[in-house]
């Protein structure tokens, strides 16, 4: 594929609202997992919580699709100076000449939940819930549209964990045809019942903040995000998508393939529609879960396909598993890597999984990043991995 | 504003399938929509795909079940084999059902969700069960877009079959809303639709379609005789594709793709034994 430049991106996530306070978390270390405090009977785990989610006011023309999820949707659509730059390309290019892919897993889901908490007698929901766009799994798609008013292709993307790098692949794909001349690519996912209580049956929850590649990591900590990228053909800055590559494992429905198959298929189909090969890696951010199974397939795959000098890491130990938006999420963060010459490091692992290679990292290291790769992979088996540069060639 | 600059691909539709209640499977739908038969007047149980095992079959949600009843149909109608497609799957609403029981589980025994339903609740649950049951490795996604989810679904499959130079499955379905979401977001029935399209002509090969997006609100409706066949499900907007396919006269479908953005495709037949494109 032909490269395409990110001129602007923006991010809200516990572990910092907009670049430099993301940036600065990152260097410093400081996590940002809290014990869980979200809902009325609050299970024992650590949680990815943005603060201030509950304090937004969305302006009057967007009340129709209020919720957690559109609130952080707008935190990231109005951190980094995104909002304008979107709006400006949107009147560059025209309103319907800009496609938006939203990646999400469980939406405005949440609102859903409150309703059926705060049901009336009658079994209708309260007044104040009564909106449909509120409901359904395209909510956030939706609200973004209206937030920006574009008339172009408007699309959610909801495969769990990949959707918001699937959201990249997509969107390149309707620029190279020429459906559309720009787009902008969200994630976004706001904690829920859904998903505590739903990963808490699954038994793949941690009581402590997770500790992705630990040895004795104990399971996932639940975050969540909203962030947003502007892709363009050319810019005067930002870095590079120089690949996408996607796969399904065909195996089951919320564990890896044991050989991790499907993500060696989307690693090596990214590196093909880049035209480059893993030795041109710098940095891996890694899906890195801390779920047993993902971590010790994911740390096989690597170890094979990489030179030891390739440096990879989780940030989930910053951010939580941001679902939906946890494909946006580290895309950001590799850009921070390449701008700021670091790698992050596996924020609270100690002791490495025996199955981990030389490339996984625990701490921070300066390096200079000029190729970097992102792995996201989903429930149902979808993988994404998604290739950024630095400048559009390795 | 710069003025549009939508460009005009060529794309084949080698295999078709659709599932209603009252018009169950591609062949009696086929004729119904034609208006060469009636539906049935009693509406069809719920499918039971055989690519599920005989346990799985029972349990699978209401959107597993539609959704690998029309993608089996499609590939067996194309001579498909579906380990070769890419797919697209798509569905407004996911599966109401499930979402109905985690919100009622949630407001009042949240530690007993079944880790089961939860796993089943994702978008993409129908696209993983199809690729676990086929063995398919190549990429699926999973999109909605509320009332144009069709439409985008439609586009996606399309731009995927001229990106990749490959045939691409699209499934699109929606099922029945249950309890207090109904009324938020209703759907009546269950209805599976399913296509394939291809970037060059096949043997097989049913119609070619030009395809393009274009600026505009005109939406093709259904024929009125047909349109109660799915009123009311959440995916009823995919039926003008099918009248077209059954009715096989050239013409120009648009589907939404947003409030002002549509998809247009010219369909085109073949003529007799001579017509076909290979």
């Amino acid at each position: 594929m032909k490269p395409l430049r990110v001129t602007s991106h923006s991010i809200a996530c516990a572990a910092g609202i907009g670049l430099p306070a993301l940036s600065a978390a990152l260097r410093n270390a400081a996590s940002g997992l809290r014990p869980n405090d979200f809902g009325e009977s609050p299970l024992a785990t650590w949680i990815g919580r943005v603060s201030g989610v509950e304090d937004v006011r969305l302006p009057g023309h967007l009340l129709e699709w209020d919720c957690r999820n559109s609130r952080l949707a707008w935190m990231g659509l109005t951190s980094d100076g995104f909002l304008e730059r979107a709006v400006a390309a949107r009147d560059r290019y025209g309103a319907d000449r800009v496609a938006l892919v939203l990646g999400t897993s469980t939406s405005s889901i949440g609102a859903t939940e409150e309703a059926y908490r705060r049901l009336l007698p009658d079994g209708q929901y309260p007044e104040d819930l009564r909106h449909p766009m509120a409901h359904t799994p395209h909510s956030t798609g939706d609200f973004v549209r209206a937030a920006l008013d574009l008339e172009g292709v408007v699309v959610t993307v909801g495969t769990a964990c990949s959707s918001s790098a699937k959201a990249f692949a997509q969107a390149e794909r309707l620029m190279r045809l020429g459906i559309a001349d720009a787009a902008i690519v969200g994630g976004v996912d706001s904690l829920c019942g859904s998903v505590l209580f739903g990963f808490n049956s699954l038994e793949l929850v941690s009581p402590e903040p997770c500790r992705p590649f630990d040895v004795s990591r104990r399971g996932i900590s639940i975050g969540e995000a909203g962030s947003f990228a502007l892709l363009e053909r050319d810019g005067e800055q930002g870095p590079w998508l120089l690949g996408h590559g996607e796969s399904s494992d065909a195996h089951h429905m919320s564990s890896p393939h044991p050989q991790g198959l499907g993500a060696r298929l989307a690693i090596e189909a990214a590196f093909e529609s880049a035209g480059l090969t893993p030795d041109v890696v710098d940095y891996i951010n890694l899906h890195g879960t801390a779920s047993q199974r993902n971590d010790e397939v994911e740390a096989r795959v690597v170890a094979d396909l990489f030179p030891a000098a390739t440096r990879a890491s989780s940030t989930k130990g910053w951010t939580g598993h941001t679902l939906g938006a946890a494909g946006i999420v580290e895309a950001v963060i590799t850009f921070l890597a390449m701008e700021g010459g670091f790698v992050p490091g596996t924020l609270n692992a100690q002791e490495l999984d025996p199955a981990c290679g030389p490339q996984v990292r625990l701490s921070n290291e300066p390096a200079d990043v000029r190729v970097a790769l992102s792995n996201s992979f989903g429930f149902g088996g979808s993988n994404c991995a998604l290739l950024f540069g630095r400048d559009t060639h390795a | 504003m710069p003025e549009s600059m939508a460009p005009r691909y060529t794309a084949f539709v080698d295999g078709v399938a659709f599932w209603a209640p009252r018009i169950p499977g591609w062949t009696v739908a086929r004729s119904v929509l034609r208006g060469e038969s009636e539906a049935q007047a009693q509406p069809a149980p719920r499918p039971a795909p055989g690519l599920l095992a005989p346990t799985e079959r029972r349990r699978a949600p209401d959107t597993v079940a539609i959704a690998l009843e029309v993608a089996v149909g499609a590939c067996e109608n194309a001579g498909a084999d579906p380990r070769e497609l890419a797919s697209v799957f798509a569905c407004t609403e996911g599966d109401l059902a499930i979402t109905d029981y985690m919100s009622e589980t949630l407001a009042h025994t949240p530690t007993l969700i079944s880790p089961t339903r939860f796993h089943n609740s994702v978008h993409n649950a129908a696209a993983g069960y199809w690729t676990i049951g086929t063995g398919c490795m190549r990429p699926y996604t999973a999109l909605s877009a509320h009332r144009y989810t069709f439409g985008e679904g439609l586009l996606e499959a399309l731009v995927q079959a001229e990106s990749n130079g490959r045939a691409t499955l699209l499934v699109a379905y929606d099922i029945e809303s249950r309890g207090p979401l109904a009324t938020m977001a209703p759907s009546r029935g269950i209805v599976g639709a399913a296509v394939i399209v291809t970037p060059t002509a096949g043997a097989r090969s049913l119609a070619r379609i030009g395809w393009s997006t274009a600026r505009g609100t005109e939406r093709t409706a259904p024929l009125p005789r047909n349109a109660e066949l799915v009123a009311g499900n959440a995916m009823a907007a995919c039926l003008p594709l099918f009248e077209a396919m059954a009715i096989e006269e050239d013409r120009t479908v648009r589907l939404g793709l947003s409030p002002s953005l549509s998809l247009e495709i010219h369909f085109d037949f073949p003529t007799g034994n001579e017509g076909r494109w290979s």
